[in-house]
């Protein structure tokens, strides 16, 4: 997949970009710099066709109407589903999270969604709004999510994905479990620019893409600061 | 006005003047808050007989406002909410403080247009712009608009002064005729203040397709929905009224959004009949607001005060900002909206070369920011280490809204 150089490509940020999702474009392709692999990032709106062959993907946020119609594009496109048959790389947020799965609800109406991940979203008792930790699967080696949820979706995992994390502050899925992955897909309630809290996330995202087990370390200074700040500040709000 | 009414006015102006008086804070909620409490039609009796236009939109409403209350002010007295607060019992406090005057402009919030629509009855409403704002609170862009479009159609006698740039705002201006209760919605006038920001209008709000632009232009590739042509427009440093005339704006406010709302603030004192070449002589009266463009000198450096809550007002701020020294402050605190994603929402490049510094309570955010846009900064910790840091000279402040109150309150409660 991955040749001369690293090809993101942000899936319709005309219909899917409500919080801040062109970060996790930034990141991505600031953190792949610096490391001295060259980056191309292409923004690729809902009336052009997805390119099947780009190493990473992008689904951001989005209000209900346009998530309901960025997943019919989606499905008459058939880019995605091709991407991921070749073994390209998906990060889902929030509403793009949802459309992975199989169906979805928005506006009060049960949507397809692309069935890339075994899960299936409804709506929740109430809207999930504010900070969102977890401790990550394991088997990921990732250090504790961070992020801020905002979302009126509950979601239910199937036996065909793991979840990303379990939940120590917020809902996520479903308050015990946050996010779900499989293979190189994977997806979460964390919004918007979800990674800038999360690098090391970011840098999963890269290792997937590159086929490296390894990258570079970079200085993540800030990063670690805003991470640290948020936990004590998750921690302080749970102390009765 | 009913004795209840008078009651309920004479207690909110004396419930203002002690928190005034106290240092509790300017008086302009609490005063509405205690009135409403004893009359809740206190609005309306304060309304009655008064020529009221009310300015709303996500950004711009405060200095709007305060613009066409001086243009206004050609005609005689006006009562305005001159501090911002912008919500109904912000309305009854500026209305009973004023006492009895012909005309009336308030800035109401985007939330609460509907309802004081109903309860001030108002002549004119001036809608500015919808754009994402506080989103872990705020209502999403397509439902604020829906909410104005159903709010309009009741008031088939208001006149609305609209921003032909917004496609949000002129779907929302334009509802359909009703046919069944023969309701035609009312006239509107429309303005061209620019818009920086597009990202919150490239779905059609009427059917979903996608909006097309090109250069000031912009249309609806599946229906009929397209810029309209606006009878008030910018042009190099002057306003264009509907006659074609061109008028001269000297302001003492920075940027090129404030000519805009300038063309705004005439347009709402045409409807009540002040011509355009007598309104904008009173613009240039107009300094600082609420602090806002205030600037104050301190050791040496000239500080100006700017204002930015959400992306497109940031992207505003920096074309008003001198190429100086910046201090940045972010909070996150409740009237701030708790959620941080917006700042990869903006490009804040345009800082490259200048000396930027950060402060505030979620300064860690913004320098995670900076530092993915290549933007080098210093992180401080209060306003007095950002002054010492920076030579005499211009130092630009940009901040959301409990930090620039926070830096307000450090530097004395400018006005």
């Amino acid at each position: 997949m991955f040749s001369d150089s690293l090809r993101i490509v942000w899936v319709y940020p005309d219909l899917l970009s409500t919080y801040g999702d062109r970060g996790n474009a930034l990141i991505l392709a600031s953190r792949a710099q610096r490391r001295g692999y060259p980056v191309e990032v292409l923004e690729v709106r809902s009336d052009q066709p997805l390119p099947a062959t780009a190493d990473i993907y992008l689904v951001g946020g989005g209000e209900d109407g346009p998530q309901a119609l960025g997943a019919q594009r989606l499905i008459a496109d058939g880019g995605l589903h091709r991407a991921v048959a070749q073994g390209s790389v998906v990060f889902g947020v929030c509403a793009g999270y949802q459309i992975l799965g199989s169906s979805f609800f928005a506006k009060g109406t049960k949507y397809a969604g692309l069935e890339l991940l075994d899960l299936s979203s409804d709506r929740g008792p109430s809207r999930a709004i504010g900070e969102l930790a977890g401790n990550i699967d394991p088997r990921l080696g990732l250090p504790p999510l961070s992020g801020f949820e905002n979302h009126g979706g509950r979601t239910r995992l199937g036996p065909g994905v793991s979840p990303l994390a379990q939940v120590t502050a917020g809902i996520g899925n479903d308050t015990r479990t946050e996010g779900a992955w499989r293979g190189k897909l994977l997806g979460t309630y964390s919004h918007g620019p979800a990674l800038a809290r999360n690098p090391a996330l970011a840098d999963l995202l890269l290792r997937w893409a590159v086929g490296v087990n390894q990258l570079p370390p970079l200085d993540d200074t800030w990063s670690d600061r805003l991470r640290a700040e948020r936990h004590a500040a998750v921690a302080t709000a749970a102390r009765p | 006005m009913p004795l209840r009414a008078k009651v309920a006015s004479s207690v909110s102006r004396t419930a203002a003047a002690l928190s005034r008086a106290a240092g509790r804070g300017d008086g302009s909620v609490i005063g509405g808050w205690i009135g409403l409490k004893i009359d809740p039609e206190l609005l309306a009796h304060l309304a009655a007989g008064r020529a009221i236009a009310l300015v709303s939109g996500t950004n711009g409403k405060t200095t709007t406002t305060r613009l066409a209350t001086a243009a206004v002010g050609v005609l005689g007295k006006v009562a305005t909410n001159s501090f911002g607060a912008n919500m109904p019992t912000g309305h009854t406090s500026a209305l009973a403080k004023a006492g009895s005057t012909p005309y009336a402009v308030l800035e109401v919030d985007e939330h609460y247009l509907a309802q004081v629509l109903d309860a001030t009855d108002a002549h004119v409403v001036a809608l500015l712009n919808l754009s994402r704002d506080q989103l872990d609170r705020a209502r999403e862009v397509a439902m604020m608009a829906q909410l104005w479009r159903a709010a309009l159609i009741r008031h088939p006698e208001l006149r609305v002064i609209a921003n032909a740039d917004d496609p949000m705002v002129v779907w929302a201006a334009t509802p359909p005729t009703n046919h069944d209760q023969r309701i035609t919605p009312p006239q509107v006038v429309w303005f061209s203040a620019g818009q920086r920001w597009h990202d919150d209008s490239w779905v059609c709000p009427e059917c979903g397709s996608t909006i097309a632009r090109q250069d000031n232009q912009w249309w609806c590739t599946g229906c009929p929905l397209r810029r309209p042509q606006p009878q008030w427009s910018v042009e190099d440093d002057g306003v264009i009224d509907p006659t074609g005339a061109w008028h001269k704006v000297q302001l003492q406010l920075p940027g090129t959004v404030n000519l805009g709302n300038a063309a705004t603030a005439l347009a709402v004192a045409a409807e009540f009949g002040v011509r355009p070449v007598d309104a904008v002589l009173q613009l240039g009266s107009v300094t600082s607001i609420a602090g806002r463009y205030a600037q104050v000198e301190r050791d040496g450096r000239l500080i100006r005060l700017l204002l930015a809550k959400n992306p497109a007002s940031w992207l505003e701020a920096f074309d008003m900002a001198d190429e100086a020294p910046t201090l940045l402050s972010i909070n996150a605190r409740d009237p701030d909206g708790l959620d941080t994603s917006w700042l990869f929402d903006v490009d804040f490049s345009p800082l490259r070369g200048r000396q930027v510094l950060i402060t505030g309570d979620r300064a860690f955010d913004l320098a995670v920011r900076l530092d993915v846009n290549n933007v080098p900064f210093r992180h401080v910790r209060s306003f007095t280490e950002a002054i010492q840091l920076v030579p005499p000279g211009r130092l630009e402040v940009i901040a959301n809204y409990t930090a620039f109150q926070d830096i307000r309150a450090e530097l004395d409660r400018v006005l």
